[in-house]
C-alpha cells in the first residue's frame, strides 16, 4: 500500500486507531437508534398508556387520563395473579427438571468419546424447532383418543390421561414438554463447561484412587458450580417468556390451570382490546423480570468471587 | 463404582443411557412427521403400521383453501431479511463497543440495556408496538416485522460479535491503520476475514429465532403478511382440528432448521453456547 509519508508520520504520533469520533459514531449509532426506538421508545410509550383509557374511534386512538385506576384494578385481576403464580411454578419446576436432566447428561456424554458429536446433533434438535410446533407436536402426543404418550401407557396396562384436559395434571404436562424442550440447552451449556475445565486435576484424582463419585462430589461439582448458578439463574428469567407452547397446548385453561402472565398479558391487551390496562400489566411484568435479573446477576457476582 | 463394573460395561450403560435420551428427544419429532403421511382416520383409530400417503402435504402446499406457501415465503422475506439488518448492526456495533475508544459507561449502560431487553417476555412489548406500529402505518407490512425481530435478535448478536471482535488481534487493525488504511478498509480487510465464522454462527441462529417467532409475528400480521408459525397456530384453534394437516405443516416448517442442523451443526453449538457463556 503505497501512503504519502506525512499521513504515516501522523498517525504515528498522533491520532491513533479508534480516536475518530465520526466513525465510532457511525459505526455505533444504527445500534443505538434501534435500541432507543424500538426498545425505549415502547417503553415509554407503555408507561404513559399505562395511566390513560384508550379506545378506537375511525381508526384513531381515543386518550383520556385514567390516573392509577388500571394499577389499581392489577391488584384485584384474579387471572393475573393466577398468571403470576402459575408461571412462578413453572418456570421453577421445568428449570430445575431441565438443570438435574442437562447435567446428567453432559456428564455422561463428557465420559465417552465416541458418539459425541452424534449425541449432540440430536440434542440440539429441540432448540431449532419453533415453540408452536413443540406445541403441535404434543398436542399430538398428548392427545387422549390416539396419542402415543396414552398408547404407550396401554401397552403397560394404565389407563389412558387427558394430560391437558384435566386441570390435575394441565401445569404438568406443559412443564414436562418445556423440560423436553429446553434440557438440550442446558446439556449443551454444561457440555461445553465440562470440556473447558483442566484434565489435570481429574488425572491427579484418579492417581490418588478417587472413585467415580467421589472425583464428581469433590472435584467436578465444585469446579462446574458456577456454571450451574449462572444457568439457573438465568434460565428462570426466560422461562417467564413462555408464550407459544401454552398458546398451543392449553391457551391456559383448563379454567385457569396453565394460565401463565404472558398469556393474560395477552388476552388482556390484544383478545379484549384494553390498551391501557394491558400496557400497566405490561409494566407489571417487566418491572417483576427486572428485579429477577437483579437477583441473576447479583448471583453471577457470588459465583464469580467464590 | 469402579468397582463393582468393568470400564466396558460402564461404558456400555452410558451409551445405554445416552441413547434412551436420544430416543425421547427424537421419537416425538418423529411420529409427528409420520402422522403427516397418514390419514386422519389411520391416526384416529391409533394403528401403528399404516399405508403413507401424500394428500396432508398436498392439500397442505397447494389446496386453494391454504395459504401455506405464502406464509412459507413471508418467513423467509422476514428472516432473511431481519438476519442482514440484525448482523449488519450488531458486527460495526460489536467492533464499535469493544475496539474504539468509548467513554466506560457508554458502553456498560448499552450492554446492561440490551440484557434487560432481552429478559422482558416478548409479548410485553408486543402491545406497544403494535400501537406504534399502527400509528405509523407500518401494521400488516413486512417493514414492521423485520424491523421488530432484528431489534429481538440484536441483543443476542451483538454480544456474540462481541466475543468474535475480541478474538481479532489488537496488533492487526493497528498496523492496517499505520500503514494509512481508512476505517472502512480495516473492518473489510482486517477485522471481516477473521471474524467470518463469527458472522456465520450469529447469522444462523438470527434466521432460527426469527422464523421461530410466534407472539410479535401474531400480533404485527394479518393473513397476507403472517408467517410460518402463526400459520400453524390456526391448525389448533379450528373447531375440527385438521391433526394430519397440521403434522403435515409442522414437519414442512422445521425443514429448515434441519438443513441447517446437517450442514452447519458447528457453528449453531458455537454460537448456543458462547452467547450464554460469554
Amino acid at each position: 500500500m503505497t501512503v504519502p509519508a506525512g499521513l504515516k508520520m501522523a498517525r504515528k504520533h498522533g491520532a491513533s486507531f479508534g480516536d475518530d469520533r465520526l466513525w465510532r459514531w457511525l459505526t455505533f449509532s444504527p445500534a443505538l437508534g434501534l435500541m432507543l426506538l424500538l426498545s425505549v421508545l415502547p417503553l415509554v410509550n407503555l408507561l404513559i398508556s399505562s395511566f390513560q383509557d384508550i379506545s378506537w374511534a375511525d381508526g384513531s386512538a381515543v386518550r383520556t387520563f385514567a390516573g392509577l385506576s388500571s394499577y389499581h384494578a392489577l391488584a384485584a385481576d384474579t387471572l393475573f395473579a393466577a398468571g403470576l403464580a402459575n408461571t412462578f411454578i413453572f418456570a421453577f419446576a421445568a428449570v430445575a427438571g431441565q438443570m438435574v436432566l442437562g447435567l446428567g447428561l453432559a456428564l455422561l456424554s463428557s465420559k465417552v468419546t465416541r458418539g459425541r458429536v452424534l449425541y449432540r446433533a440430536i440434542f440440539i434438535l429441540p432448540i431449532l424447532i419453533p415453540g408452536i410446533v413443540i406445541g403441535a407436536i404434543w398436542k399430538l402426543m398428548l392427545n387422549y383418543d390416539f396419542g402415543l404418550v396414552n398408547q404407550g401407557l396401554a401397552l403397560l396396562g394404565i389407563m389412558p390421561q387427558d394430560w391437558l384436559g384435566a386441570p390435575e395434571t394441565a401445569l404438568l404436562s406443559v412443564i414436562m414438554v418445556d423440560i423436553w424442550h429446553w434440557t438440550p440447552f442446558c446439556f449443551l451449556l454444561f457440555l461445553a463447561g465440562l470440556e473447558s475445565l483442566p484434565q489435570d486435576v481429574f488425572e491427579a484424582a484418579r492417581i490418588d484412587g478417587a472413585s467415580a463419585w467421589q472425583e464428581f462430589f469433590h472435584v467436578t461439582l465444585p469446579l462446574i458450580i458456577p456454571t450451574i448458578v449462572v444457568t439457573f439463574a438465568f434460565r428462570l428469567v426466560l422461562a417467564f417468556k413462555v408464550f407459544d407452547e401454552v398458546y398451543l397446548l392449553t391457551s391456559g385453561g383448563p379454567g385457569t390451570a396453565t394460565e401463565v402472565v404472558s398469556f393474560t398479558l395477552y388476552q388482556r391487551f390484544f383478545t379484549e382490546d384494553r390498551i391501557g390496562y394491558g400496557s400497566a400489566m405490561s409494566i407489571a411484568v417487566i418491572f417483576i423480570v427486572s428485579l429477577l435479573l437483579v437477583i441473576a446477576l447479583s448471583a453471577r457476582r457470588q459465583a464469580a468471587a467464590s | 463404582m469402579s468397582g463393582l463394573l468393568s470400564a466396558r460395561s460402564r461404558a456400555g450403560l452410558i451409551h445405554l443411557l445416552l441413547a434412551a435420551a436420544a430416543v425421547i428427544v427424537i421419537i416425538p419429532v418423529v411420529w409427528t412427521v409420520a402422522a403427516g403421511f397418514r390419514t386422519q382416520i389411520s391416526l384416529l383409530m391409533g394403528e401403528l403400521l399404516f399405508t403413507p400417503v401424500g394428500s396432508n402435504f398436498a392439500e397442505v402446499l397447494f389446496s386453494k383453501t391454504s395459504d401455506f406457501l405464502l406464509n412459507y415465503r413471508n418467513s423467509l422475506i422476514v428472516g432473511i431479511s431481519s438476519t442482514a439488518i440484525c448482523i449488519a448492526i450488531a458486527t460495526l456495533a460489536a467492533w464499535s463497543l469493544h475496539r474504539m475508544r468509548w467513554p466506560g459507561w457508554i458502553v456498560h449502560v448499552f450492554l446492561a440495556w440490551t440484557l434487560i431487553f432481552h429478559m422482558i417476555p416478548p409479548v410485553a412489548l408486543a402491545g406497544a408496538w403494535y400501537t406504534m406500529a399502527r400509528a405509523v402505518g407500518l401494521d400488516n407490512t413486512f417493514t414492521g416485522l423485520v424491523l421488530a425481530h432484528a431489534t429481538l435478535n440484536l441483543p443476542m448478536a451483538i454480544w456474540l460479535m462481541g466475543v468474535s471482535v475480541r478474538d481479532v488481534p489488537k496488533e492487526l487493525e493497528e498496523a492496517a491503520f499505520i500503514d494509512g488504511a481508512n476505517m472502512p478498509a480495516v473492518l473489510w480487510h482486517v477485522v471481516l476475514p477473521i471474524i467470518a465464522p463469527g458472522i456465520a454462527a450469529t447469522a444462523i441462529l438470527a434466521f432460527v429465532f426469527s422464523w421461530n417467532e410466534f407472539a410479535v409475528a401474531l400480533t404485527l400480521t394479518m393473513k397476507q403478511t403472517a408467517t410460518v408459525p402463526v400459520a400453524i397456530a390456526k391448525f389448533a384453534q379450528d373447531f375440527e382440528i385438521q391433526y394430519t394437516q397440521m403434522a403435515a405443516s409442522a414437519a414442512l416448517s422445521i425443514l429448515p432448521a434441519l438443513v441447517l442442523l446437517l450442514i452447519a451443526q458447528r457453528y449453531i453449538v458455537k454460537g448456543l453456547t458462547q452467547g450464554a457463556i460469554k
